[in-house]
């Protein structure tokens, strides 16, 4: 099947404007703002049903109607923020088919009523966004971006813009503070974005993958879309295999595909022929799963009963040979580092989460500390400010369900090693 | 400093916002491309371009991890080392890289040449083991890449190739701001 998506992979050049054009490109927006009204743009989008691909799945037809109608100022921002561990599909996004994004955003803009768009790149992929900033000027000359856009009386200005570092500032509202020049800290909704966003206007944060579905929804309809993927998850999603497999990279699939597919077809299996233990399907945000969840579908709802998430679907696959407790470590490591300090449970909670798992990892470990992990992980859910801190403990309380072995393999090692300290120092 | 040697690209980063504030990244951005590391001049540069406590500056600075806060190497190799870069021998690839440079993590090599750190994910755990080098990704690596890599990066400072400057890539993106 060709991809919808990940376009250069089947079109070379793609991301020049006269090749992109030569495939249907810009033909949505020509369609968008010569012969439907911004509603029609909104319903169609409502219609197929396709929701957030940053991890959330929220629907997108649904948050642009959010945004108040009317002359006012308002602004569309993608998030191409991409910082959760194992995540590197919207970079190959922006360097490899970068007007499926411009287009999506236009059209996005032109269905909300919005005359500036910015694209929040991190600020580690400037080095992938020439193509990005080229495409941009390429849309400048050709009336695809600026005053009377094709034609119409639809206008609008775009933007890049590169952050510096911050994980937490793919998170939506502290995008938006980043954007206006602060910290990265997000705010406690409500406002939310869409009635008080950027410089306190509607604003409409959208994930760069989602915006890159939306030329073809509204060239193609609701309906054809509809016929990709489940019901209620339909439409292609990229997924980022990375870790102990064959053939690590981004693959377009159809929702519905099963993770053992994933493993075992698309990224060709455990490398090394070692076999298969667990997989965090949406980096480190989401619970680790084991193979009697390997049938389950890559669809909003598919990991529930393993009380997992698709979420960005960045499946990190992890071999026989991995210390599960090793791999709790380096996450948590990663949210302690990444946490802005904002929110009391999540700064700290993560440091003692940290602290307590790394004394465990070191082998100075107790049964109490086991307690301690579980304790304070249950105390953040539920009262962090945003989802970070929420979803810290994901990799925590799921190693410590699905492999309570090892962890308790390492505080009898401790314990046997402290006996034999006592015995040593003080002969019988 | 910052104001004379970037004007035409400052100008264009402001025109993009209705609030001048916003064009602070992109300006430290281009401060550190000029001396080096946010030092002290670094940040009040920032702030007078844009009528800010230099504070806020300094808060940033502390915040953003892009950001140096203490003098650096002429190139700054930041090892991946998160999770999925780990599972493919991200921490023993880090762990080779500072023994051949004969420096801790944090450290810099006597001639000023090198400083090595790890950073959280960068969005390529598909080619572990790798390095963001001064804004530029080096993926795929393993020891005799990594010498071949130092190797050519001690060849671009002896011929002065890249001048002063810290990052190619820094140059490169904020000239789109002056068209």
């Amino acid at each position: 099947m060709p991809h919808i998506l990940l376009r250069h992979r089947d079109v070379e050049n793609i991301h020049k404007l006269d090749v992109y054009r030569q495939h249907d490109g810009y033909a949505a927006l020509e369609k968008a703002v010569k012969e439907m009204t911004p509603d029609e743009v909104i319903t169609e989008l409502r219609s197929s049903n396709l929701r957030g691909r940053g991890g959330a799945g929220f629907p997108t037809g649904l948050k642009w109607g959010f945004i108040p109608k009317g002359e006012s100022e308002k602004y569309i921002i993608i998030n191409t923020d991409e910082s959760e561990t194992g995540t590197f599909k919207d970079r190959e996004l922006v360097e490899k088919n970068p007007h499926q994004v411009i287009e999506g955003a236009i059209i996005a803009a032109y269905a909300v009523g919005a005359k500036t768009i910015y694209n929040y790149f991190r600020g580690e992929y400037m080095d992938a966004a020439y193509n990005f900033e080229e495409a941009l000027k390429a849309c400048y000359a050709n009336n695809l971006l600026g005053e009377s856009i094709l034609g119409s009386d639809f206008s609008c200005d775009f933007y890049c813009h590169y952050g510096a570092g911050a994980y937490i500032c793919g998170e939506e509202t502290a995008l938006i503070e980043s954007l206006m020049g602060r910290l990265g800290q997000p705010w406690s909704k409500p406002p939310f974005p869409a009635v008080e966003g950027l410089y306190r206007k509607p604003t409409v944060v959208n994930n760069t993958e989602t915006l890159a579905n939306v030329p073809y929804i509204i060239l193609k309809g609701a309906d054809w879309y509809l016929g990709i993927g489940t019901d209620k998850s339909p439409g292609p999603k990229i997924v980022c295999m990375s870790g102990h497999v064959n053939k690590p990279g981004n693959y377009e699939v159809p929702m519905g595909t099963t993770y053992r597919e994933l493993v075992y077809d698309y990224a060709g299996g455990i490398s090394g022929g070692k076999k298969f233990k667990a997989l965090l399907p949406s980096g480190g945000s989401g619970p680790v799963i084991t193979e009697d969840a390997l049938d389950a579908p890559l669809t909003f709802e598919g990991l529930n009963d393993y009380q997992s998430v698709m979420g960005s679907a960045s499946v990190i696959v992890m071999d026989e040979t991995t210390d599960m407790v090793w791999a709790a470590l380096k996450m948590i490591h990663f949210f302690k580092h990444e946490s802005c300090g904002k929110c009391t449970p999540c700064r700290e909670g993560t440091y003692w989460l940290e602290q307590v798992l790394h004394r465990v990892y070191d082998g100075h470990g107790t049964e109490q500390d086991l307690k301690t992990l579980e304790s304070v992980a249950k105390q953040m859910v539920g009262r962090c400010l945003c989802a970070l801190g929420e979803f810290a403990v994901s990799p925590v309380l799921s190693t410590i369900r699905h492999f309570p072995e090892e962890y308790k393999a390492k505080i009898e090692q401790a314990l046997a090693k402290k006996k034999e300290q006592v015995e040593t120092a003080v002969p019988a | 400093m910052l104001a004379e040697k970037f004007a035409d690209e400052i100008a264009g980063i402001l025109k993009r916002f209705p609030d001048k504030r916003s064009a602070v990244l992109p300006l430290m951005h281009l401060a550190q491309e000029v001396y080096g590391y946010m030092s002290e001049e670094a940040m009040q540069d920032v702030a007078n371009i844009l009528e800010l406590d230099p504070t806020h500056v300094l808060s940033l600075s502390g915040f953003y991890t892009m950001y140096y806060e203490e003098p650096v190497g002429k190139y700054v190799l930041e090892v991946c080392n998160d999770l999925a870069c780990a599972l493919c021998g991200a921490d023993e690839f880090l762990e080779m890289a500072s023994r051949k440079l004969d420096i801790p993590l944090e450290g810099t090599t006597n001639d000023g040449l090198f400083t090595l750190k790890n950073v959280m994910c960068l969005g390529a755990c598909d080619r572990a083991p790798m390095l963001q080098c001064n804004y530029r990704f080096e993926e795929n690596l393993d020891e005799e890449k990594f010498e071949a890599l130092i190797a050519r990066l001690r060849e671009e400072a002896q011929s002065g190739e890249n001048g002063d400057g810290r990052s190619a890539v820094v140059r490169k993106i904020a000239a789109y701001a002056k068209t």
